[in-house]
């Protein structure tokens, strides 16, 4: 029987599936399950303590819980004007636009910092007048929030314009002949269009927020207690001798969330197919 | 309400969609733009709706201009080609729309889509959502959701361009007895001239962002203004004939007489459509092109006879009655002589 020619040897198939998942294992599982497995080393009551036992850590997970959802509710503002203006509109420098907003993605997170830094800083282009104002960006909450943001800046605005694109503009166009205002269209016509996509560039514009480190190390100053996000915790943990079982039980945290995550987003695909589906 | 344009003129880039468009449509009538993709006529409908911007030109409804007015104000109902019924919504949403944007009691809500499903004949599919609806049933809930303000006017988008022929002819005849019903001042794009003469009460034919015509059906279908009419009304012998003595000549063999069109000499276009021209086994005094018969379609209520004229090698169509042909008896080969019963003339240089 003539063998089809999409139907590989079994060699090739056991090597390649193999392969992946010795990758996917060695790369990825056993790190996740050796994080869970070093903070609860000690028992559950010893992991608790750890996490919430040292003012500087609770302070820490407290700015992250704050910093994130800032920076998203940022990114979703921005994302979605980003997102329709370049799906709707043809104008001069729409390429370049959808070039810059792909440009955090491209840029090193440390480069972002550095970038702030010589904007809003003291020495920096912004820095006197900030400071004459009596406004505090750099090595303060406000600029936590505005590294965070510009390095997820893509998620929300990538997500959205397909999108938009492939939903078109003729609902918005019956929407304004109906006699809807600019709003209402919005909220009643486009928004209930891309709920899903927009809630998916959402999760993973948080995932990426919560875990930032690199802009963030650079505009915090890593003030203990005051600019120190969780993952720059985990980090001095990691550091300072005999705090290791911490340092792990936070790690475990962040990579809870980023499980949690990983779940909403498969979920929300799965929704986004079925609703698609019906 | 009535419609009146007046120098209406867009440009995309380099492209001009429409140049210095004048039309007017009266209160209660059904008028259909009639013209090829690309000649404007959509973008003159989006102009007179007010989604695109026209570049010069008013709008009028009535005595009002709304050339600056926003489309939300203008009070139009619009249906799209592609039905651009709102996705995520139910039909009762759907069709409920334009008034709960303008906060309208739930009751008088309630009560017009009940009037308007029943007016479309789409009773009881209220729950259902678009997708589940059929591509006929979709366009006439588009329709129900345009008429659901009462607008002024109704725009409709080559309506049933995106349907399967059948539906498409009973959805015309549907629009003419609904447009009877509810006399809103309607206009139709469309690029099928059949439906345009189905249903509409006034053509405008449109070609690369001019109005070629306005007029009745029959006005435009029977004395078609310009050649791009005549060829875009359907098939058509075009003759380039040079005129002496009140005589058209294609090469040396006499056409037609052209007295009563008063045709001066020179170079002439002659147009004629296949059920105008007879065939003969003689020729005639006012003129006839002696031409090999080629072909004869055998089946239909009209047979198609394809002739060559003898000098030129020109490709002549001819449409006979069943009964002619069976008088004349034609095959393939014979020699016959292809007689004019009706000529359109334009002179040569009108010719694009």
């Amino acid at each position: 029987m003539p063998r089809r020619s999409q139907a590989d040897p079994p060699w090739v198939r056991v090597v390649l599936i193999g392969g992946a998942f010795a990758v996917v294992g060695g790369l990825i599982a056993v790190p996740v399950v050796h994080v869970f497995w070093r903070a609860f080393a000690n028992g559950p009551a010893a992991y608790f303590a750890a996490l919430f036992n040292d003012p500087l850590t609770r302070h820490a997970i407290g700015l992250t819980l704050t910093v994130a959802p800032l920076a998203v509710a940022l990114n979703v503002v921005f994302g979605v004007a980003a997102a329709w203006a370049i799906a709707r509109f043809r104008f001069p420098g729409r390429a370049l636009l959808l070039a810059l907003i792909d440009l955090p993605f491209a840029v090193s997170p440390v480069v972002a910092g550095l970038i702030f830094v010589l904007v809003f800083g003291r020495q920096g282009f912004l820095g006197p007048w900030l400071e004459a104002a009596g406004l505090k960006v750099i090595f303060a909450v406000p600029g936590l929030v505005l590294a965070t943001a510009f390095v997820t800046f893509p998620y929300v605005a990538r997500e959205l314009i397909p999108v938009l694109e492939a939903t078109g503009q003729d609902e918005e166009l019956a929407a304004r002949s109906l006699g809807a205002s600019g709003w209402q269209m919005f909220w009643r016509v486009t928004l209930p269009n891309i709920k899903w996509g927009l809630l998916y560039g959402v999760i993973l514009c948080n995932a990426r927020a919560m875990g930032e480190y690199g802009a963030v190390s650079v505009v915090s100053g890593r003030i203990a207690g005051e600019t120190d996000t969780m993952p720059l915790r985990v980090e001095k943990l990691f550091q300072e001798p005999g705090r290791l079982p911490e340092a792990f039980a936070v790690a475990s945290l962040l990579t809870v969330l980023a499980l949690v995550t990983l779940f909403l987003k498969v979920w929300l695909e799965r929704r986004g197919e079925a609703e698609e589906k019906r | 309400m009535s419609i009146r344009v007046e120098g209406l003129g867009k440009r995309f880039g380099d492209f001009v969609a429409l140049a210095d468009v004048n039309l007017s449509a009266k209160s209660g009538s059904l008028t259909a733009l009639l013209g090829p993709s690309g000649s404007g006529k959509t973008t003159l409908l989006r102009c007179i709706a007010g989604l695109e911007a026209p570049d010069v030109g008013r709008v009028h409804y009535a005595e009002a201009e709304v050339t600056h007015v926003a489309a939300k104000s203008r009070n139009v109902g619009f249906v799209f080609q592609h039905y651009a019924l709102f996705r995520h919504m139910t039909i009762f949403e759907n069709v409920a729309f334009a008034l709960r944007v303008r906060r309208r009691p739930e009751k008088v809500i309630r009560d017009r889509v009940r009037e308007l499903l029943h007016l479309v004949r789409l009773e009881g599919l209220e729950g259902r959502r678009p997708d589940q609806l059929s591509g006929g049933q979709r366009q006439r809930i588009a329709l129900a959701r345009a008429l659901a303000a009462e607008p002024a006017v109704l725009l409709l988008d080559e309506p049933f361009g995106a349907l399967d022929a059948k539906v498409r002819q009973e959805l015309r005849q549907w629009l003419r007895r609904l447009h009877e019903e509810v006399t809103v001042t309607t206009l139709l794009v469309t690029h099928d001239q059949e439906e345009a003469f189905e249903v509409a009460d006034h053509v405008v034919v449109m070609n690369r962002g001019r109005v070629e015509q306005a007029g009745s059906p029959e006005d435009v279908f029977d004395h078609p203004a310009t050649p791009f009419v005549m060829d875009f009304l359907g098939n058509v012998n075009v003759f380039h004939a040079r005129v002496e003595n009140g005589h058209a000549y294609v090469g040396r063999l006499p056409l037609a007489s052209l007295h009563q069109h008063g045709a001066g000499d020179g170079p002439v276009t002659v147009y004629v459509r296949p059920h105008e021209l007879d065939v003969s086994h003689s020729p005639e005094d006012g003129g006839s092109l002696a031409a090999t018969v080629q072909h004869v379609h055998p089946a239909g209520a009209v047979r198609r006879v394809h002739l060559r004229a003898l000098d030129g090698g020109l490709t002549l169509h001819v449409e006979l009655t069943p009964e002619r042909q069976a008088e004349l008896g034609l095959k393939a080969g014979d020699v016959v002589f292809v007689v004019p019963r009706r000529v359109r003339v334009f002179a040569q240089d009108y010719v694009i």
